[in-house]
Parts: C-alpha cells; structure tokens; sequence
C-alpha cells in the first residue's frame, strides 16, 4: 500500500460480547432450529412454498437481494484498483468482507432453500448452457472464491510471520506459515487478474439476475417484465454499491467508534446519483416505450410496492443528494443511502415475490415464520462474523490515537 | 496486483480476437421442438368426468392411495390441481351450455403437463435434469436434478409439483407421458388407453392437428375454432378441443413464442464464447494498465505498484 495515504486499517480492539452481539446470537439460534426442522420435515415443514409459488422469500431475499447488497465489493476495488483512485482505498477493505461474507451467506441460504442441497455439486458437471441459472450459479461459484482470494492478503498481513494457532492444531503452524508466505508471494503479482476477473463475473451474473425471470413472461407483473431487466438488474447493482458502503460504513462507525469516513462517502455518494440517474432514466424509458406505464394507477398491491420502489428508493434519494451541500451532511447521506438501498432490496422482492403472480392458479404467497426466521437467522450470523473479522483482521481504518491496548 | 507491460500486450491480443471473431457466429434462435413427435388430442365435448384416467394414472405411475376413491364423483365439486401425489385431475365447468335436448351440461377438463414444444422448464432447468424426447416426452431425471425449482417457475400452466415435504431426496412430480409404457410396451398413455369415451387420442402430434382441424371443419359449430396447444407457447404435445371458449375452462391465453427464445438469444448472443466477459477483462485490464503507469509517472521514487496487499 502507498505509504502516503492517510490509510491504517487495524483490528478493531473492543468487547465482543456486547448486548447488540446477544441479540444477534438470539437470532441465530431461533434460525438454527428452523434450518435443523427443515432437514428433518423438508422444506413444507418450515415454509408456505407451493406449486404455483416455488419460490419465495429465501430467494427474493437470501440469494437475489444478497447479491445485489453485496455490490459494494466490486464496485469499490473497480474504482480504488481499477481506475487507481487510491482516495477510495478505506472503504474497499469492508466491503470486500461485505461482499465476501454475503456470497457466502446467499450459498448458505441456496442450501436451505434447495431440495437437494447436498447436490449442489451437480451444475459443475451437467451443464445446461441455455439455463440462465446455471451462468448465474457458475459465476457465483467462481466469484465466490475470487473473493476469498481477495481476502487472502488482509489476512496474510495479520498472521504472516506470526501464525501460533492454539492447542492441538498448533502443529500446522509451520504449513500454515509456509502456506501465507507462498499466497503472498504469488498474489502480489497476480492479484490484478483475480480484481479484473471479480468485476467481470459480476457484471455478468448481477445481470443474468434479471434474466431469470424473463423464462415466465406470463407471471411476471409488467411494471417489471422487460427484456430489459437484466440491464436494469446491473444497473441497479452499480447504483446500490457505493450506498450500501456509505450505510454500512456509518453504521459501523456509530456504533464501533472508527473512523468517520466522510471524507471519501460524499464523493462516492456523487458516483452514487449519477449511477442511481441513469437507472432512473432506463427505467422510465422503458415503461414509456413498452407503454406499462398504463398500470401505474390501478391500486393493485403490485402497482403500489412498485411506486414505493421508484419514488421512495430512486426519485426521493436522488432529490436529497442533489444538492453538494446536503451530500456534505452525514446524516442526509445516510438516510439518502438507506432509502437506496431499501429500493433495490424492494425491486429485488417486487420482481422475485410481489410482481411473480402465477395467471392460472393466482397463488398468494405470505412468508412462513420459519421463512422468516431462517432469513433473519442467516442476515445475524452475517453481522456477527463480520463483527468477529473486524475484531481481529485489519480491516477498518481507525486513527492511531484512538486504538486501545 | 502488478500488471505487467507484457502481460498486459498477451491479454489485449486474446480479448481482441475473441471479441472481434465470435460474436459473428451466433447463430438466431431456434427451435429445438421434435418433428416427428406424439401427442394426444383432448375432446372436451366427448369427456363424461369418470375420473378413470385419474385412476389409470395413479396406478401406472405407483403414486400414493387417494384419500377418496376414484369412483367418487362429488371430488368433482371443487377444482383441482395436479400435485406431488397426482400427474392429472379432471375439473368440472358449468358454463351454462346447453345441449341438443335443451338440458344444462356440464364440461369437464383434464389437467396434466402439456408436454410442449419447446418446453420452457428444460430450458430453465439448471443441470438439464428436464429433456425434451424425440417421442414427444417432457422427461424429468431425478438423478440431475438439485431441486432449485426453477422449472416451476418456468412452466406457463404451473404443473410441476414438488415433495416439499420430503427432507433431502424430493423430486420434482408431474406427468411422465407413461414414457415406459411407451417404449417397453408400446402402448400409449394409460389415461388414453382407457378412455371409455374416447375423449383422449393418442398419435402423431401432426396426425392429430389433422384429426382436429378434421373435425372442426365437419362439425361445423359444435366446436370453438381453437385448437388450444397447436401454437400457445410454440405448440404443445397435448392439443384441446372444445364447445365453449377455452377462457370458460380454465385455459389461459398465452403468447405463440417459445418461452425460451428471449431468454436463450439474451445469453447466448451476450455469453457465446464468453466473447462479453474477455471483452470485458481487456477493457478493464487497459484501464488499470493506464491508471498504474499515470501513478507511477507521478511516483518515480514508488517502484512497488500500489495496493500490493489490496
């Protein structure tokens, strides 16, 4: 790293067990039980999944909105490592763990939501190449270990020359250590093509996202059935990244006493509208020329969700941060952020759950308490190990000063 | 995270040529339907709501007991879907038509996979554990499959069901077209077989939209003018007739694509030869290419190049 940026990534040295964490394991146990019910009584045991609505919130929500959320990984390592502005740099290192520990999370959720979870193997070996889901599965797979590999040097810089890992397992340390040293040897040279690789599977299966869906033109609602959606579904996902580490970064801030980043959230959250703008105008644009625009008014459930998603999560942030003063303000940056993020995460359900409406059965579809709880159950155990990485690996940047021994 | 002047040079050659040679070799979309494939013909106005097929299906295919007997008509009072435990049912519809002796008639419905053309679950299926056969068949293979459900959302008429309460081994289930029967015995369907009204014809899918444009030329106004399966989604193996609007009973309008063709042209003219993603990697690898030598200019004394440890 450039010696003169006033950059210092550190672990985060403060009590684990806070009430916060307490709530978060309350969760977690609560999800454990619905996931240890749903490999013993399937999943009709825990969720309200039918024929007609095979899939619902743990899709929606687990695997379609944890992947757009998890946007903000490269997103940021485009800007700070693509386009070289290491201004950028305190914030890539949260949210690659972001990323890094959402994928890992929209697998987990895939387990529990897949029939047979203990063949997720298969797509590696028979390929259906027309499916649209087996280009989002392999680039997710992949991804997902472009991702640790990006990960590999926070923790080589933590742990190489000092690798003492207790009890019985401290016999690995010599491989370990050898192992770390190997990493950082070969990924100090290679680490562009794991970064460039990072943005391109992204930009491919955030995109193929929004294909899915185009297989069912007659259930898809058509505020949001176009054959634009994929485009829509990336651009979505360029715009929500930067808000996500704006939300995510006072949060943390606010609650870990880091570093307040203002100095490079304001200048992300300009990226952030002009992005936001242009999904804006392909959205309109779209709803004009295929003429859907014609259900914007009838008061259906699935006209209404899709009002709150375009004014409540893209016109109205966008007013908000408008205006250089108000990006100046943290707290309007922070709702302006909030709000996009909650609109991406209401398309996401709107496209998956509330606009899938099945012509011949008309199913209604409500999530399951076991949905639910399996689905707050996997966000907590995210939040908690994220909590647990930040305490121990150099991943937020923090003043010197402010480190207690 | 050094990118090397020379690595750069091999990279920007293999993205140019595979950008600038494949997109050209996509080909259109098209259909992948069988052409000498069977079908079966449904006459609506011959179907008397026995619910025999039910019977002969659930026997066929070693599904579970009912819960009532098939010779239990009052079943009929509500409408039905297929499920885990049933590939067909037989639904009722007094649409108020009345007959040649002015009495009111009922109609009724057989449901069960259409078996189409060009199936939109295949084309969903993640690992192929959906196949469309030369004889006509939809054929699910429990062998491939992961249950990630995407063929259910992919199916216009909402057939494919699911064990979902079946922990780790639950299957898709819907209607197999009696493949085996088909191919050991050379049989048709068990529902065709026996149809004591002959209500269900089994053949040549091109036989029967012969034998159904047939009849709807040689009775003229008993039937609606629709064979409903001939082009809905690209056309299916199991083709309709009927007296009153196919709106009355259950059948929903679809469009005459194939469901797959928007899906499958959007990725295999973006995802062909991944020509988009090594376009892609060669535009980026320049740019950072760039923005690390513009640093370097600016940093003489800065040999290492930035974010070595990201």
């Amino acid at each position: 790293m450039s010696h003169h940026e006033p950059y210092n990534p550190l672990p985060v040295r403060r009590p684990l067990w806070t009430p916060g964490v307490l709530v978060m394991l309350v969760f977690m146990v609560a999800g454990g039980i619905t996931v240890l019910m749903r490999f013993s009584g399937g999943i009709g045991a825990v969720a309200n999944l039918s024929t007609a609505r095979p899939w619902g919130l743990w899709v929606g929500v687990d695997v379609a909105t944890g992947v757009a959320l998890a946007a903000g990984g490269f997103t940021t390592a485009a800007l700070a490592h693509i386009l070289g502005r290491h201004h950028y740099e305190p914030v890539v290192r949260p949210a690659l763990l972001t990323a890094m520990l959402g994928y890992t999370f929209v697998v987990l959720g895939l387990l529990v939501d897949i029939g047979r979870s203990w063949a997720i193997w298969k797509p590696m070996v028979y390929w259906n190449t027309n499916s649209v889901l087996f280009e989002v599965a392999m680039c997710v797979m992949i991804y997902l270990n472009v991702l640790y590999v990006e990960f590999l040097p926070i923790v080589i810089e933590q742990f190489e020359g000092r690798v003492a890992l207790p009890g019985f397992l401290a016999g690995l340390n010599l491989p370990v250590e050898f192992f770390l040293r190997f990493a950082d040897k070969v990924l100090n040279k290679t680490m562009w093509v794991f970064i460039i690789s990072g943005v391109v599977l992204s930009c491919m299966h955030q995109s193929s996202l929004g294909s899915l869906m185009l297989i069912a033109p007659t259930k898809l609602h058509p505020l949001w059935f176009t054959p634009v959606l994929p485009l829509l579904f990336l651009t979505s996902a360029l715009a929500v990244g930067y808000p996500m580490v704006v939300v995510e970064s006072t949060l943390v801030s606010s609650s870990l006493n880091t570093d307040n980043e203002m100095a490079v959230l304001a200048p992300l959250s300009r990226i952030a509208i002009g992005l936001l703008g242009f999904y804006l105008v392909l959205k309109i644009g779209d709803l004009l020329l295929r003429g859907s625009w014609i259900y914007l008014f009838d008061g259906t459930f699935q006209t209404n969700s899709f009002l709150v998603e375009v004014g409540l999560g893209v016109i109205t942030p966008l007013w908000m941060l408008w205006s250089p003063r108000r990006r100046q303000s943290q707290r309007y940056l922070f709702i302006a952020a909030a709000l996009i993020v909650g609109g991406v995460v209401l398309n996401r359900v709107n496209v998956f759950i509330i606009g899938f409406t099945p012509p011949v059965t008309q199913d209604h579809y409500t999530p399951a308490l076991g949905e639910l709880l399996v689905t707050f159950g996997l966000i907590a155990t995210l939040m908690f190990i994220y909590r647990v990485l930040v305490t121990y690996l150099p991943i937020l940047s923090q003043s010197r000063g402010d480190i207690k021994p | 995270m050094q990118l090397k002047r020379r690595s750069f040079f091999k990279l920007a050659a293999v993205g140019a040529v595979t950008a600038v040679t494949t997109p050209c070799t996509v080909k259109a979309w098209e259909s992948k339907a069988p052409q000498d494939s069977y079908g079966c013909l449904v006459d609506i106005s011959r179907c008397i709501g026995c619910r025999k097929c039910e019977q002969a299906c659930n026997a066929v295919n070693e599904l579970p007991t009912a819960a009532r007997s098939f010779d239990d008509l009052t079943v009929l009072d509500e409408k039905r879907r297929p499920d885990a435990t049933k590939f067909t049912v037989v639904n009722r519809y007094n649409t108020g038509r009345i007959d040649d002796k002015g009495l009111l008639v009922a109609d009724f419905v057989k449901v069960q996979c259409m078996h189409c053309q060009d199936p939109a679950c295949v084309s969903a299926c993640i690992t192929g554990a959906m196949s469309k056969h030369s004889n006509g068949a939809v054929h699910y293979d429990a062998s491939k499959c992961i249950g990630c459900r995407c063929c259910m959302v992919a199916c216009p008429f909402e057939i494919p069901a699911y064990e979902y309460h079946n922990p780790i081994t639950p299957k898709v289930m819907k209607c197999t077209f009696c493949e085996t029967l088909q191919r050991e015995q050379n049989k048709p369907p068990a529902c065709a077989t026996i149809c004591p009204t002959e209500a269900i014809t089994f053949g040549k899918r091109n036989t029967l939209l012969n034998l159904a444009k047939k009849r709807l030329h040689d009775n003229p106004g008993r039937y609606v003018k629709h064979i409903y399966g001939e082009k809905e989604v690209g056309g299916t193996s199991w083709l309709y007739l009927s007296k009153v609007p196919f709106a009355k009973l259950g059948f929903i309008k679809l469009p005459f694509n194939p469901l797959p063709r928007l899906t499958e042209t959007l990725q295999h003219s973006l995802f062909s030869y991944l020509w988009s993603p090594a376009l892609l990697f060669t535009l980026l690898g320049g740019v950072m290419y760039r923005s690390h030598k513009k640093q370097s200019a600016h940093q003489p004394d800065n040999t290492q190049q930035p974010g070595g440890a990201l």
